[in-house]
């Protein structure tokens, strides 16, 4: 009789990474469904696009570092990742505008670091802001325009059609910039009301996009209640978000209003799907709350003084530099402790 | 109602308790043998007071306690001692350990007891060494010896004494159906310990999934002012920091102990224990352990003489052997698996889980850290688990140690909650292992070095002393020198510098060498020389040279019947030692002349 021998604990929970990336990925549904009710087919099948070469990469990468590829496949991360650039992406993308981005998020800011948990940057970010600074005119003139603005916005085949056509801008008709690029462009020289007036906008905050925010919003609840993220990220990031806006932006006429940044852009996308991933994002709940209100501060300033409309990627990306020396003076105090130990080891012997 | 407290982090594992508390506390009965390991808790291992072949009774004490920390080993029951060697103890190296074996007479005699009843009148010391005496250690897991627990030190006064009912790991119902059955043994044991310790509380802690236990703790505190707390389930609540957490609010501080801040906890096992060595002057024979998992057909409580075989126990609890994958001895968050069922139930031996297969599965793979902080958030300690498996795996030992690392109580909730299934635990024993190793070198080092310098030191002090000894010859025998040139009037004058005396010393030196080396050859023929010649030494000098001559003679012949080559060397070899011969035995006449000569004529002086 040969007895099994391990080392305790000997029961474990019953939650896998797998089980948690799926639930993530499950938890962007609302968004996309919404999605694409308002803004058409070509997130949906940016989406698939983007998931399907995201493993794709990562099935290469796997086999050149000869590592199992089932194993590390069925973590569902690489999906993941694809699911978030798709989801980021405009509708109209170009199908090679995101394979730069997926194969830059998978290949270069996942891989070649090491591979799932040795990336200190959102794969998913560095792909996007890679693209972005590359491809500027199919990043902002791809975006869809709210489904209803125009009759007969593009069905299945025809938006399949535009994508992979591949061209830099797409038609016209189907387009429009997005309500914060639109913002942040006629504010120079008209008022509030008169910028209002731009189609973008509709009646509500943003037309479709409020709804698209609030269906992530539905599942970042989710995941909250599934304790798969906890709340110091996401509410820090919009706290801080708010505190900017209300501090510099109070004045319709020269800034984009709060509603706005909270609703219009990719600002709830961003903060409970983006910089949560538990990878690149500090560890302690004192550092998850200075991290998501670094984001939140980046995230206002580029948006209101930078050049780019919306800096969800740039935001996320700048605080990924600062985790490590986030981490270092943020450590919790421990049991019996008077104070947490802050800062790296002391070299002195004994 | 008392104010409770939550502590941080915490796992809610399946329970799996009620397998083994539907039944009351069964006796194991007598084993064909006992096992006694002389070391069944924390300090050093009893010593034998028993010889092979003795007969004991029951209670008989067979090992003593020795050092502060020791706690004796009593016979669990009468009968005759068979050996005193080396068998497997419940370990999680599956070691071997130096036990007492005794064969059960099957009378079950029990020796003189000496009840203690009226504790109340003996001074305080008195009652501890009979609790000692009677090796009474805490039944909770780690065998402390209490009364060493029961003696904080004189600026730690104990304001709240807890006793820990939580039993909050998975599987484990001892103290559960103890507190069932025997709440009035608990509340007197309790009773001794206040007396002793003088608390303002006396809490009795037991989580809300023992509404049994609970309602018969408090039927038997009633009237008295001990209170029972009901805590909420949530693992580790009955890890010792945790539970004072739970009660008072309090921490422990780092590297201090609960008595630190007023506070101290027992088992209610060992409470029971303290009021059977009290009321009853039994010594700790025996203990409550469960018997539990999908491989045993009845499961349950029972009570076994301590040295009862593991596997008496599974065989009683209808082990089928089939499906059986593995066996943990404690519970399923902190236990360790044993290698065999050979081995005794100790005093700390609480839980056997023999887990069929698919029970307790395997753990998949390995994947990946992906700092999701589950297991931060599980951890009761408030450490940062995921920072520490990293440093741990990096072997950046210094980092997990500003860490915290060695906060860590292992209690597992950071491994259970990892949905990578990191066997988070194990690397920080790994880690822990390896410092602590690494300390041991350093220190051994350090020694090393002390040593190698103080040797430096004292090598170098007798390199001056000796020089110091050599100067002053000198100068002696310069200022001889310079006293005897002024008598013969050779000297230019009484003052001799100092570099004359050094010049004279050398001189004499040198002189003192040149008659040294002269000596073997002169000393026969130099009648004037100081020393007188040896006589003996000489003699010898001679046996030996003739000796040499005599083998040389030898090889000599042979060389020249078998024609070697050095047949010549060997001839000159032979001349040579000829003359030696010839010149010692001209220098031992010599000498003998030379010795008869001072006795017969005196010396004139």
């Amino acid at each position: 009789m040969t007895l099994r021998q391990q080392s305790s604990p000997h029961t474990r929970g019953a939650r896998s990474t797998a089980h948690i990336m799926l639930w993530v990925i499950v938890a962007t549904l609302p968004g996309l469904i919404v999605q694409t009710i308002f803004f058409g087919w070509g997130n949906l099948i940016n989406v698939a696009w983007c998931i399907a070469l995201a493993i794709g990469a990562e099935a290469a990468v796997l086999r050149l570092r000869q590592r199992p590829l089932k194993f590390y496949l069925s973590d569902n991360t690489a999906a993941l990742t694809g699911l978030l650039l798709g989801l980021a992406l405009p509708p109209f993308t170009p199908w090679w505008v995101s394979a730069v981005a997926v194969i830059a998020a998978i290949v270069m800011a996942k891989q070649l670091y090491g591979g799932l948990g040795s990336n200190p940057f959102n794969p998913a970010m560095v792909g996007y802001a890679l693209v972005l600074i590359s491809f500027p005119v199919a990043m902002t003139t791809n975006w869809a325009a709210p489904a209803g603005l125009f009759q007969g916005a593009p069905g299945f085949l025809e938006t399949l059609g535009l994508i992979a056509a591949g061209k830099q801008t797409a038609i016209d008709a189907y387009t429009m910039a997005t309500p914060l690029d639109v913002y942040k462009h006629d504010i120079g020289a008209l008022v509030a009301e008169e910028v209002r007036q731009h189609p973008s906008f509709g009646t509500g905050v943003a037309k479709g996009w409020e709804w698209v925010n609030l269906g992530f919003l539905a599942g970042g609840l989710v995941l909250l209640y599934l304790k798969i993220i906890t709340w110091h990220i996401p509410v820090s990031v919009l706290a801080a978000l708010v505190v900017m806006s209300l501090a510099f932006g109070s004045n319709q006429d020269l800034y984009a209003p709060l509603s706005l940044h909270l609703l219009a852009g990719a600002t709830i996308l961003g903060a409970f799907f983006i910089a949560t991933d538990p990878v690149s994002a500090a560890t302690s709940h004192q550092g998850k709350l200075i991290y998501g209100a670094g984001i939140g501060l980046l995230l206002y300033v580029i948006r209101t003084w930078g050049s780019y409309p919306d800096a969800v990627a740039f935001a996320v990306l700048l605080m990924n530099f600062a985790v490590p020396f986030i981490d270092h003076y943020t450590p919790p105090r421990t049991y019996g402790h008077n104070k947490a130990r802050r800062g790296i080891a002391s070299k002195s012997a004994g | 109602m008392r104010k409770l407290w939550d502590f941080p982090g915490g796992i809610h594992p399946p329970q799996h308790k009620s397998q083994s508390n539907s039944q009351p506390i069964r006796f194991a009965g007598l084993p064909q043998k006992l096992i006694l390991p002389l070391q069944q808790h924390i300090g050093s291992p009893a010593e034998t007071r028993v010889a092979v072949g003795t007969t004991v009774l029951k209670g008989e004490c067979l090992a003593a306690a020795i050092g502060t920390l020791g706690v004796p080993v009593h016979a669990p029951t009468s009968g005759k001692i068979e050996a005193i060697s080396r068998q497997p103890v419940p370990h999680p190296s599956g070691m071997v350990d130096w036990c007492i074996t005794l064969i059960p007479d099957g009378l079950d005699t029990w020796c003189e007891r000496r009840a203690m009843p009226d504790y109340a009148h003996h001074p305080r010391p008195e009652v501890l060494a009979r609790i000692r005496d009677a090796g009474v250690v805490g039944l909770g897991g780690a065998g402390f010896p209490i009364h060493i627990k029961l003696q904080p030190p004189e600026r730690d006064k104990v304001e709240t004494l807890i006793l820990n009912g939580a039993e909050c790991e998975p599987y484990i119902t001892a103290d559960d159906v103890l507190m069932r059955e025997r709440a009035t043994e608990v509340v007197e044991g309790l009773n001794i310990m206040a007396w002793l310790l003088e608390p303002a509380h006396c809490v009795i802690a037991v989580e809300d999934n023992k509404p049994e236990a609970i309602a018969a703790l408090r039927a038997a505190a009633e009237d008295t002012l001990i209170e029972i707390v009901v805590i909420p389930t949530k693992y580790p609540s009955g890890g010792e920091k945790q539970l004072i957490q739970i009660v008072t609010g309090l921490e422990v501080p780092h590297g201090g102990i609960p008595a630190d801040i007023g506070t101290m906890c027992q088992n209610v096992g060992t409470a029971v224990a303290v009021y059977r060595a009290i009321h009853h002057g039994e010594p700790l024979i025996s203990r409550i352990t469960s018997i539990t998992g999908h491989a045993v057909t009845t499961p349950g409580n029972v009570e076994a003489y301590l040295g009862t075989p593991v596997a008496d126990l599974l065989r009683q609890a209808g082990l089928q052997t089939d499906r059986l994958d593995r066996l943990i001895l404690g519970g399923p968050m902190m236990g360790y698996t044993l290698q065999s069922a050979d081995v005794p139930v100790i005093k700390t031996t609480n839980c056997v889980i023999a887990a069929a297969r698919g029970e307790l599965p395997e753990p998949p793979p390995e994947q990946p850290c992906i700092r999701c902080g589950a297991c931060s958030e599980a951890c009761p300690m408030e450490l940062l688990p995921q920072q520490l498996f990293w440093y741990a795996k990096a072997e950046e030992f210094e980092k997990a140690e500003h860490q915290n690392l060695f906060d860590c109580i292992e209690c597992g909730a950071c491994s259970y909650v990892c949905p990578s299934s990191i066997p988070l635990v194990q690397y920080y024993r790994f880690a822990k292992g390896e410092i602590r190793a690494h300390n041991a070198e350093q220190l051994k080092s350090d020694r090393a070095r002390e040593r190698f310098e103080a040797r430096q030191a004292r090598l170098e002090r007798e390199r001056g002393e000796k020089e110091a000894r050599r100067e002053e010859r000198a100068r002696t025998a310069a200022e001889a020198q310079a006293k005897k040139a002024e008598q013969s009037g050779n000297s230019d004058g009484p003052a001799l510098d100092d570099r004359a005396a050094k010049t004279a010393a050398v001189q004499a030196a040198l002189a003192r060498k040149e008659q040294k080396a002269q000596q073997p050859l002169t000393a026969a023929q130099s009648p004037d020389e100081t020393t007188e010649p040896d006589i003996a030494s000489l003699e010898k000098q001679l046996s030996q040279a003739q000796d040499k001559l005599a083998t040389m003679v030898a090889m000599l012949e042979e060389a020249q019947t078998s024609g070697a080559d050095n047949a010549d060397k060997l001839e000159r070899a032979v001349a040579k030692n000829t003359e030696r011969v010839k010149r010692a035995e001209e220098a031992l006449s010599a000498a003998r002349n030379e010795a008869i000569q001072p006795e017969t004529t005196p010396p004139s002086g």
